[in-house]
């Protein structure tokens, strides 16, 4: 830490990051940290709620006070008479109030002024957060530095400035003459990425839940977060959302808790809900692949299936608890390799391994052909890591972590052999090559040297090689299998990405522009029917008019607007011009064009405009 | 027209679809992939044009790879709603601006009105269109160049024998090595009529050619055709955005004969009119109102519920409260309301939820005594529902902090409605993420009644009753004296009724007439009574040309006659 001259306030510059929603949940934490191992006053300021100095002052006393009826509730008295008389919120006021806090507090320590040198607090100092600095105002930050700036020495205090962007704005923000009133340390806080990693961590890749995301869902919410808004807690809300849709759509979600709970649950299903699981896509799937006479027993006995049920939860389980671990040692082997044909997070490993089975496709083709390419050393630390894995995850791997540990020591042993034999190897060859012969000769041996380089016969290591990655693929085989395949995934599995996506990621403007468009997307009405780009004149009248006013330009001519209007809407009713009733007609087909005006105007297509009389604005696409 | 349509629809290999162009909405890259697309459709018929496919495009494949990626996902599910509905064009939704001709409306009408009964077809073509290989600002010229070059090739098309014409297309073809004239190359096999409609049809997805009559019926005369063709999309859009001039016929309402009819009458006659899709309407209903019980649920857990599509959502929000709200705490916020202000809604929880009497001294210390009220007693629970959020006066950044604030409180539960085409526009992040929203598509179809009945629309004449009393109670908490220096303005107004070039009545001769009637005794006491008026904005002060500054009633005739006779009535 630098040496602090003693006007100097300290101060942490927090860069964040521009996932400003999650700002919160870290400052939260920050300031309980703070309060439980350094000091009772920490005070958060937001930017809307300090417009100016006076305000932020307020804001600060106000949280402090607070602080201080926490510590010591005999104060209260004296707190709630100070805020009555609304305080008159001054630095002045502000050091007398610490003076006294400490006072009571700490009446042991005999010298309050704290000595440069010493970097302990003999005394808690005051903490202010300011959360989001973009936003303040310059003029209230600066005034707010250089007052306490002035009182440094009557009270220990310390700033901390939360910052989206970069921390050049702090000299953006303050001038040179206010920020040499500061020493500020910079501070970098993870990036999102690294806490969505950890949250899809700790909430998918674990059998600790049984609730699980298909891969389409998780595609939807990882686009989300990447394509939108890099927010932790928008990828939280979109797991809430499909926790409650599962569970409100999906009957037998049910059967989606600890696998206990499950089968105890799944003894008292009724008639209806064995019926559900009848209909389930996988079980039926699982049905015909019975013989016939268990097929007509799970298909009429529920207390069979019943039976069955559990046994299948039971397997689901398994092939959890196999699948994580697996995934986990396959992304150590992923990772390595160079541009990462399989992704280089593991949630890119999971969504690939979730949709499909991923060793038919491409990437993973090419992610073992580089496999078989690695180095020694690269490979047996890969090979440590995954036995790493498998024994933390438990007994049901044993046989494959003794199977790993033997191909260390084998990559071991090899060693020794290796030197030898490539000693050998070059020592023949270059015997060949000092006998004397002639150029033809000479020739012919290069000739089979390189030839014999080529078709080489593999060495021990490659051997070796090529077994170890055989072995993972066949582990990869047996325990990756995509989730879809597994009978009873519905249970447990939550797959409807559309109606996440419709709720979380809404297209208002389209469902407008498709409603004014092309109405029977809504109404099913037959005369409505219309090619992509038509529209058929018998439509509601908002339709019509926007339909119409599309043709114009910035302004639009009511009176032309109207005629138009009149020209369609009578043209569809068919009515006689010479009737009795055209006045009233006309009328109401008035009536009819400004409510389908004033809808538009309400829907922000057009605005009333003074350039000309009788005129409107067109304020949308292509008009404006 | 529509006969025109379907040949078209025959040869139409590379026609405009409307699921690629969700697509390009959604993503701003999607152009380039329409086009590949386009392509690669034309490839199938002419596979020599392979070779010529620009290099550009494989460099972007990449690219296109990734934003297909994420297109697929987020693209298909929305392909996937389209049993729902929302399938729209991008390119109609995002378009440039383009010259406009008068009369194009009429027409149109016309056209509507000839086939009735049955499916008049707009032609997506006839619509400006985002063409699509512009958006990339840094291939500006290159497009530019290309639409040139297009319009041109396709005169050649419309004038020149079929011989001359193959030879002359060739080189065009390999000059600009776009996929795009594979598809009229790839007609030339074709019948001659054929290839015109087809190059018709590249036009019109290429340059948004707004200048182009609408093919009148059966008649589409080619020179005219022609004409149009050299018109340039570059050129268009410019044209569009320099002329600060209007193109539209000088009509209006007054020669129209048309009288202005209130809100009264208006209703009267919306009643006769006759209800239309009635079934249908009934049972978009039903499907929007079996959503009830989630949207409880939901809301019950945190989220916010907020609605979307066009119709009014007034009459489904309605239902929603008394078939589920009837028994909790609940406050209703009509949005469209004029008066409505964030203030009289934290007024209403204050005092009618909270029973808390006293007043706050900004609506931010009112706030944190409501959040601090439902943040110590979790049994308090109140339900908002706010119709039309993103009304003129809720709208405001402060207005919707507060109300965000206020909706991210765990016990208050808040369902809103939006219809403004831009209302997402008000919430950043930050705020999106304090009312946690859920977005629900509850398109009604049902006519804004409540909601534009407060609107100052155009065609309504307004009634004058909100102005009338507002100006009565006014001038009634006045001095007499002030009340007849008002009266004595309000009837030198309407003597000048008829005076079409009437300025208002100068500040020196209103203190003349006021000292006249011993309204006043000085200037300076007039000046003051005059703020007052204008505080309360009773007149309003305009400068003349001359500099003199002259007074105005801003109170439509009839009503300040109105409030005159009342006046003598009273005294």
């Amino acid at each position: 830490m630098c040496r602090m001259k003693s006007s100097e306030i300290p101060t942490a510059a927090l860069v964040l990051g521009v996932n400003v929603t999650d700002h919160d949940v870290t400052f939260k934490s920050l300031s309980e940290v703070l309060q439980d191992n350094v000091t009772p006053y920490v005070v958060s300021l937001q930017a809307k709620e300090c417009p100016g100095i006076k305000h932020l002052l307020q804001k600060l006393m106000g949280q402090l006070m607070d602080c201080c009826v926490d510590v010591d509730s005999s104060e209260e008295e004296e707190c709630v008479n100070i805020s009555q008389k609304k305080i008159r919120c001054s630095m002045a006021s502000l050091s007398k109030w610490y003076e006294s806090v400490t006072k009571k507090t700490g009446s042991e320590t005999p010298s309050k002024k704290r000595t440069s040198s010493s970097r302990h607090w003999q005394s808690p100092p005051i903490v202010v957060i300011f959360k989001d600095m973009e936003s303040f105002t310059t003029k209230v930050l600066q005034d707010f530095i250089v007052i306490s700036s002035q009182h440094i020495h009557e009270f220990p205090l310390v700033l901390i400035f939360g910052i989206a962007t970069s921390p050049m704005i702090i000299h953006r923000l303050l001038p040179h003459s206010v920020s040499s009133l500061l020493c500020i340390e910079l501070f970098q806080s993870l990036s999102c990425k690294e806490h969505l990693a950890t949250v899809i961590d700790k909430l998918l890749l674990t059998t600790q839940f049984p609730f699980k995301l298909s891969e389409k869902v998780l595609q939807v919410l990882i686009n989300i977060f990447l394509y939108h808004d890099f927010s932790v807690q928008n990828f939280i809300k979109g797991f809430q959302l499909s926790i409650v849709e599962h569970f409100y759509s999906q009957p037998l979600s049910v059967l989606c808790c600890q696998l206990l709970e499950a089968k105890k649950r799944v003894n008292s299903l009724s008639h209806n809900q064995c019926e559900n699981i009848r209909s389930l896509p996988s079980f039926r799937r699982y049905v015909e692949n019975q013989v016939s006479e268990k097929q007509i027993a799970l298909l009429t006995e529920d207390s069979f299936l019943k039976e069955v049920t559990q046994t299948l939860l039971e397997d689901l389980h398994i092939y959890h608890e196999n699948y994580f671990t697996v995934l986990r040692c396959l992304h150590v082997f992923t990772t390595s390799l160079p541009k990462y044909p399989l992704g280089k997070q593991i949630r890119e490993l999971y969504c690939a391994c979730l949709g499909k089975r991923v060793w038919e496709t491409e990437e993973y083709g090419s992610a073992v052909q580089l496999l078989r390419m690695l180095a020694k050393d690269e490979l047996v630390a890969i090979l440590q890591k995954c036995a790493e894995i498998f024994i933390s995850s438990g007994k049901q791997f044993s046989n494959t972590v003794e199977k790993l540990e033997e191909f260390l020591a084998r990559f071991q042993n090899l060693e020794v052999a290796e030197t030898n034999e490539v000693q050998d190897m070059s020592v023949s060859s270059q015997k060949e090559l000092q006998k004397k012969t002639d150029l033809y000769h000479l020739q012919k041996t290069l000739l089979e040297l390189k030839e014999s380089k080529r078709s080489k016969k593999l060495t021990k290591f490659e051997m070796l090689r090529f077994e170890v990655v055989d072995f993972i693929d066949s582990l990869v085989r047996s325990y990756l299998a995509p989730a879809e395949m597994q009978t009873l995934n519905e249970v447990v599995y939550f797959n409807t990405a559309n109606t996440l996506r419709e709720h979380l990621n809404a297209a208002p403007r389209i469902a407008l522009h498709t409603a004014l468009n092309n109405p029977y997307c809504y109404l099913k009405n037959q005369t409505l029917k219309s090619d992509v780009g038509c529209i058929s004149n018998t439509a509601p009248d908002i339709c019509i008019v926007y339909k119409l006013h599309l043709e114009c330009g910035r302004l639009i001519n009511l009176v032309d607007w109207l005629e138009a209007f009149s020209t369609v809407v009578t043209a569809v009713e068919g009515t006689d011009p010479d009737s009795v009733a055209t006045d009233q007609v006309d009328e109401i087909i008035h009536a009819r064009f400004i409510r389908a005006v004033s809808e538009l105007e309400l829907l922000g297509f057009i605005k009333p405009s003074k350039q000309k009389t009788d005129h409107v604005a067109r304020l949308t696409w292509g008009g404006c | 027209m529509s006969q025109l349509e379907l040949k078209r629809n025959k040869v139409l290999e590379a026609r405009f679809v409307a699921d690629e162009d969700v697509l390009k909405h959604i993503s701003d890259n999607g152009g380039v992939k329409v086009r590949k697309d386009r392509a690669q459709l034309a490839l199938n018929v002419k596979r020599f044009v392979k070779k010529l496919e620009n290099i550009s495009d494989d460099d972007e494949a990449q690219e296109i790879m990734e934003e297909q990626n994420y297109v697929a996902v987020l693209g298909a599910c929305a392909e996937d709603s389209l049993r729902n509905g929302p399938s729209a064009g991008g390119g109609k939704i995002y378009s440039f601006q383009t010259p406009k001709r008068s009369g194009k409306m009429a027409e149109l009408a016309s056209e509507l009105a000839q086939t009735p009964g049955r499916n008049v077809t707009f032609d997506s073509s006839q619509y400006p269109e985002k063409p699509a290989s512009t958006p990339q600002s840094s291939k500006k010229y290159s497009a530019s160049n290309k639409a040139q070059l297009q319009s041109e090739k396709n005169e050649f098309v419309s004038t020149t024998p079929y011989r001359l014409r193959k030879r002359l297309t060739a080189p065009s073809l390999r000059s600009d090595s776009e996929s795009d004239y594979s598809a009229s190359c790839s007609e030339e096999e074709e019948e001659d009529k054929d290839h015109k409609e087809t190059s018709d049809v590249i036009l019109d997805q290429k340059t948004p050619s707004k200048t182009r009559a609408a093919p009148a019926s059966k008649k589409t005369p080619a020179k005219k055709l022609k004409e149009e063709m050299t018109s340039n999309l570059v050129e268009e859009y410019f044209e569009a955005h320099s002329s600060s001039k209007v193109l539209t016929s000088d009509r209006t309402l007054q020669k129209l004969q048309k009288r202005k009819l209130d809100q009264q009458t208006l209703l009267v006659l919306l009643n006769k009119a006759p209800p239309a899709f009635t079934a249908e309407l009934k049972e978009l209903n039903q499907q929007h109102e079996s959503l009830f019980s989630k949207w409880m649920l939901q809301l019950h857990l945190g989220f916010s519920i907020v609605l979307y599509g066009l119709g009014s959502k007034r009459d489904l929000l309605e239902k929603f409260r008394t078939s589920l709200l009837r028994d909790s705490v609940h406050l209703v916020v009509n949005g469209f309301f004029p008066s409505i202000t964030v203030r009289s809604i934290l007024n209403s929880i204050t005092e009618e939820v909270l029973d808390h009497v006293g007043t706050f001294r900004s609506p931010m210390d009112q706030l944190d005594l409501i959040m601090k009220r439902f943040k110590e007693d979790s049994s308090l629970e109140l339900y908002l529902l706010i119709h039309n959020l993103d009304s003129k006066m809720l709208r405001g950044d402060k207005s919707q902090q507060i109300l965000a604030q206020l909706a991210s409180l765990p016990n208050i539960h808040l369902i809103a409605s939006i219809d403004h085409i831009n209302a997402p526009l008000m919430w950043d992040q930050a705020k999106q993420s304090l009312y946690n929203w859920l977005w629900y598509e509850t398109t009604t179809f049902s006519p804004y009644l409540e909601e534009t009945s407060y609107e100052n629309s155009l065609l309504v004449q307004q009634s004058g009753s909100l102005a009338l009393s507002s100006l009565t109670h006014v001038l009634h908490s006045l001095t007499p004296n002030a009340r007849g220096i008002f009266r004595l303005l309000a009837q030198y107004h309407l003597e000048n009724k008829d005076n079409p070039s009437y300025p208002g009545l100068s500040f020196q001769d209103f203190y003349q007439r006021c000292r006249e009637a011993f309204l006043v005794n000085s200037d300076l006491t007039l000046r003051a009574q005059l703020t007052e008026f204008r505080d309360h904005k009773l007149i309003r002060t305009k400068r003349g040309t001359d500099g003199v500054e002259y007074l105005l009633i801003p109170v439509d005739n009839g009503t300040l006659t109105d409030f005159l006779e009342k006046e003598d009535e009273d005294m």
